[in-house]
């Protein structure tokens, strides 16, 4: 072996070494520095993280609570119901499995994809549910062939499940998945994408009391947010139960009454301003809703000209038309502009200025007085007296009823309605008022708009001694150890002042519309009951003139849009009124001749009721 | 040929060292894995094997007197050459890079191959030109030309890692040797060149990679994952860890990468500031052993060889550690003895092998 050595200069390389060395040092100084500052320094806010990174808050829904009527009757209640989602995580084949789903079940699988899409901004750690509310066999069909369905999970879910839908649907409303919208509103920092939430009526202005607490669970999960084990739990706690004023019994009396008409009634407690029966026409099914309704029965319920999906009850606006002439006739008698016996005559119409007015009456109901005015609902003896009124003091008395302003109702989305007077046309116009408008306002027809809400509560301070109470639809709320967290009380919203004689002159006329022969509100008549009531008949279009009206022999040639609304309003037994009455029938046409009877039904199921 | 001193004048405490940094690396790769569920040889018994083979070839590297390598250094630098050119017609791909070599019954990483070549190469030129006064710009056309040819072939795979791992370790020898000062400007005027020239020539994946570094928030869930991940567990362990097999970060499957690239993080989630210590004092002092060793080798070519063998590790530990604590952007680079990996622990065991040859022949004429 003869391996050729080569030295190189000793010192130099020395300090090379040293060099090196401290080099490799002062590099392995830094790194350590560097997990100094890491695991020490900032050691808590790492350990959160990694708290954080582990663990998930699963939150375990609470039962909704049930809502009753006022005789404790379920009208609202909680059903488990199968829904068939699928894990995230577990799918190995996604259009395979929705394949093989949609033949399984009947479902597209286009509809599938959809869901699935849908539930993607859920948490990895919540299942994705593709069918709710499925059949107890199909669910069956489901798990036999679990071993090809890889991911795919049944679970039960409580849904709202309503025993009468038709009666209550525009009392108590429907839940729906949260939206985005509603999710970024602060009030609603309680939820999470996916959860339901009261949309209307009902659900959603008693939301609060009705959702309960959410049970909360931490759990571990790992990277691709599988649960591992649960680390802590609390449980839910469910929602409170609501109990209404409303009866059931009346409710569906008054759908039923209604028949297949469009419109609205409302009963109240003369003497408390509890809501009896609330119906709105036609009506829809909430139980739609809680399985998650469908594209096509969306738009059908959308596309419906008559509005099932609006509560015609507190939103609808329409001309009170004559139903409003106990209004008129109470503004004139205080402000002595007539006494109880003024006598107008009526030849069939009213001239003012270039206009002729006429009453519904062509021939005329010649010479009247209030009581035969309201029997007979001449419209010339208001015109008159509504002129000589004037615009401004009656719609102070208007207003005073509570007509121009909302009540305060519960259930969200009730209207306001129009009460014209100078000030109002000027701002909304920049118009002058004009004398004839003030002539047609005083048969409540014009700008004058109120809803059958209004109306009700109208008809309960005639007859209450002038008390404009605040409905109200709640009876109580109670948690699930009874405790009652809200009472019914009866809140006053204003105290009418008029005279004694002058409630009971306007109360004789109503007593006549229904009691006398010659009242135009007979069909409201009962044998065996006392019913007061006025008709109305509010003009949807213009008023036709002589000549169109020649050629028309019945409602048929009236095409339904343009055909008049039917109003009723009425209270019961007269001798102590208990429950007053407001009926609107859309393009019924005629108040005494189709809105009394829905409300001569709706008064005698009452009674019959009480009776038992 | 086998001579007595040999035994004698073996080195114990390299053999100590490596073997207890590899024992401190099965456990910890122990743990990464815990949660796996898959079957098959679990992996921490895989790298066992992978550390008796590793062994072995140390031994077998041994064997022979390291000076008859010096006219080996180009035959193993053309087979190099040649690997890593196969492996752009042959290779497999994963991942978008083209790395390996199927051999049928196992898979080769010629890059890896190159490094050892590299170390014997330069070791080679180095010992032939060195000279008191330092190397000049001029006198370097040659080692930067022997370096080129395998950089570019690395770089175009691509692996970033390894490219700065040959090219930190030949600088790294080139120093050593000795430079002119007016040289080491002109390096770092270069250095400075490449960087702005190499972003612009950088992967897009790369690129991220950086700016990742730069500010990993910007994309937690993306590319910053990694970074952020790791520096959770890492900084969660606090000075005394979370236990072995407790490392939440790494048995929930926060961590990716954790048996390989980034299985010091398990470590220093599981075993605190404490065990990070005593783990770095490890390593520090394997350096420094491997310094010790060249500076006693018998001759030029054996100070070289065991500067450049020291140098790949000193390199790969510190760019893997700096990766992983986010003080350097992710590279790929595995830590030494610690990292899954056959390649890498049979290249890092030849490493043990040419500074045990050399620390046994210290005192051979």
């Amino acid at each position: 072996m003869n391996l050729k050595v080569k030295w190189i200069d000793l010192p130099i390389v020395r300090r090379r070494f040293y060099l090196y060395t401290l080099a490799a040092v002062l590099v392995f100084v830094l790194l350590l520095l560097r997990l100094w500052y890491l695991q020490v320094i900032s050691y808590e806010d790492l350990f959160d993280r990694s708290v954080r990174n582990r663990t998930r808050m699963l939150i375990t829904e609470a039962p909704r609570g049930p809502i009753y009527d006022r005789h404790g009757v379920l009208l609202v209640d909680n059903r488990p119901a199968f829904q068939i989602s699928v894990m995230r995580q577990d799918i190995v084949q996604r259009d395979e499995l929705f394949s093989r789903l949609s033949s399984l079940l009947d479902v597209s699988a286009e509809q599938l994809e959809m869901r699935w899409q849908e539930g993607r901004r859920l948490p990895a750690y919540r299942p994705v549910p593709l069918i709710i509310d499925v059949e107890r066999e199909l669910v069956e069909r489901v798990q036999e062939n679990s071993i090809d369905l890889p991911g795919v999970l049944i679970e039960v879910r409580p849904l709202r499940d309503y025993p009468d839908p038709d009666a209550v649907a525009h009392v108590v409303g429907y839940l729906g998945e949260i939206t985005e919208q509603e999710l970024k509103n602060a009030s609603f920092g309680e939820y999470r994408g996916g959860d339901l939430i009261g949309k209307v009526a009902l659900e959603r202005s008693y939301e609060d009391s009705l959702r309960g607490d959410k049970g909360q669970q931490l759990i571990e999960v790992d990277v691709q947010g599988r649960l591992l084990r649960m680390l802590q739990a609390q449980s839910s706690e469910p929602g409170k139960k609501v109990y209404l004023t409303v009866d059931l019994e009346l409710q569906k009396a008054a759908v039923e009454a209604f028949g297949n008409r469009a419109g609205a009634a409302i009963a109240l407690n003369v003497h408390t301003g509890e809501v009896l029966a609330m119906v709105s026409l036609p009506t829809y099914n909430p139980a739609q809703f809680a399985r998650g309704i469908s594209p096509d029965e969306w738009r059908s319920l959308l596309g419906d000209r008559r509005n099932p999906l609006q509560n015609k009850a507190i939103t609808g606006l329409y001309p009170p038309a004559s139903t409003f002439k106990m209004v008129v006739a109470l503004a004139a008698l205080r402000e002595g502009i007539a006494g109880t016996n003024r006598e107008i005559y009526c030849p069939g119409a009213l001239v003012v200025g270039d206009s002729r007015f006429r009453c519904w009456k062509r021939e005329g109901h010649g010479a009247a007085n209030l009581k035969m005015a309201l029997r007979e609902s001449c419209d010339v003896w208001f015109y008159q007296v509504g002129l000589e009124l004037g615009i401004d003091k009656l719609s102070a008395a208007a207003k005073e009823f509570g007509f121009g302003s909302t009540l305060g109702f519960a259930l969200p989305g009730e209207r306001a309605g129009t009460i014209p007077s100078r000030e109002w046309k000027r701002r909304q116009f920049n118009e002058p008022w004009y004398a004839g408008e003030t002539v047609i306002a005083s048969i409540g027809q014009g700008y004058v708009l109120t809803t059958p809400l209004q109306l009700a509560v109208m008809t309960a301070a005639l007859v209450n001694g002038g008390q404009v109470l605040k409905p109200q639809i709640v009876e109580r709320i109670e948690d699930w150890e009874g405790n009652v967290t809200q009472l019914f009380e009866p809140q006053l919203i204003r105290q009418l002042d008029y005279s004694p004689q002058h409630w009971q002159a306007v109360e004789e006329g109503m007593v006549a519309v229904v009691g006398d022969l010659r009242g135009t509100g007979r069909l409201a008549h009962l044998d065996w009951l006392s019913v007061a009531g006025k008709t109305g008949t509010s003009q949807v279009v213009r008023r036709l003139s002589d000549e169109e009206e020649e050629l028309l022999t019945g409602d048929e040639h009236i095409p339904y849009r343009q055909r008049s609304h039917a109003l009723f309003v009425a209270y019961a037994p007269v001798e102590n009124p208990e429950i007053a009455v407001a009926v609107i029938v859309e393009h019924g046409q005629s108040g005494g001749r189709v809105a009394a009877p829905i409300a001569r039904d709706i008064i005698s199921r009452y009674f019959r009721n009480s009776g038992e | 040929m086998f001579d007595r001193r040999l035994i004698y004048h073996f080195d114990w405490v390299l053999l100590l060292t490596v073997l207890m940094l590899a024992a401190v690396g099965i456990m910890n790769l122990y743990s990464a894995t815990a949660n796996w569920s898959y079957g098959g040889t679990p992996l921490y018994l895989k790298q066992l094997v992978w550390l008796g083979s590793g062994l072995f070839i140390a031994m077998l590297v041994c064997l022979f007197d390291y000076r008859h390598l010096q006219y080996l250094a180009v035959h193993a630098y053309i087979f190099g050459i040649g690997l890593l050119v196969t492996v752009i017609f042959l290779g497999r791909t994963t991942m978008g890079a083209t790395r390996w070599i199927n051999l049928g019954f196992i898979n080769v990483q010629p890059s890896e191959v190159i490094k050892v070549a590299i170390i014997l190469l330069f070791a080679r030129l180095l010992t032939k030109m060195a000279t008191s006064q330092g190397f000049a710009v001029r006198d370097l056309w040659r080692p930067a030309l022997w370096l080129l040819v395998p950089t570019l072939l690395i770089l175009k795979q691509p692996d970033l890692g390894t490219t700065v791992m040959v090219v930190l370790i030949a600088l790294s020898m080139l120093v050593f040797a000795g430079l002119k000062r007016a040289t080491l400007v002109w390096l770092a005027i270069l250095a400075l060149a490449t960087g702005v020239v190499g972003w612009f020539g950088l992967h897009d994946y790369q690129r991220a990679r950086v700016r990742t570094f730069l500010n990993p928030d910007a994309d937690p869930l993306g590319s910053g994952y990694h970074i952020i991940q790791s520096k959770i567990a890492v900084g969660s362990g606090g000075i005394f860890g979370k236990g072995f097999l407790e490392g939440t970060q790494a048995q929930l499957s926060f961590l990716p990468e954790r048996h390989t690239d980034f299985a010091f993080s398990v470590f220093a989630e599981e075993w605190g500031f404490v065990g990070c210590l005593l783990l770095l004092l490890l390593y520090l002092f394997l350096i420094a052993w491997g310094l010790y060793i060249a500076r006693r080798a018998s001759d030029q070519f054996g100070l070289f060889l065991a500067i450049g063998v020291t140098a790949m590790f000193f390199w790969h530990i510190v760019v893997n550690l700096a990766m992983v604590i986010g003080l350097l952007p992710v590279v790929g680079v595995p830590l030494p003895l610690f990292s899954y990996g056959g390649t890498s622990m049979v290249t890092m065991m030849i490493g043990v092998g040419l500074l045990m040859n050399v620390s046994m022949r210290r005192f051979m004429f």
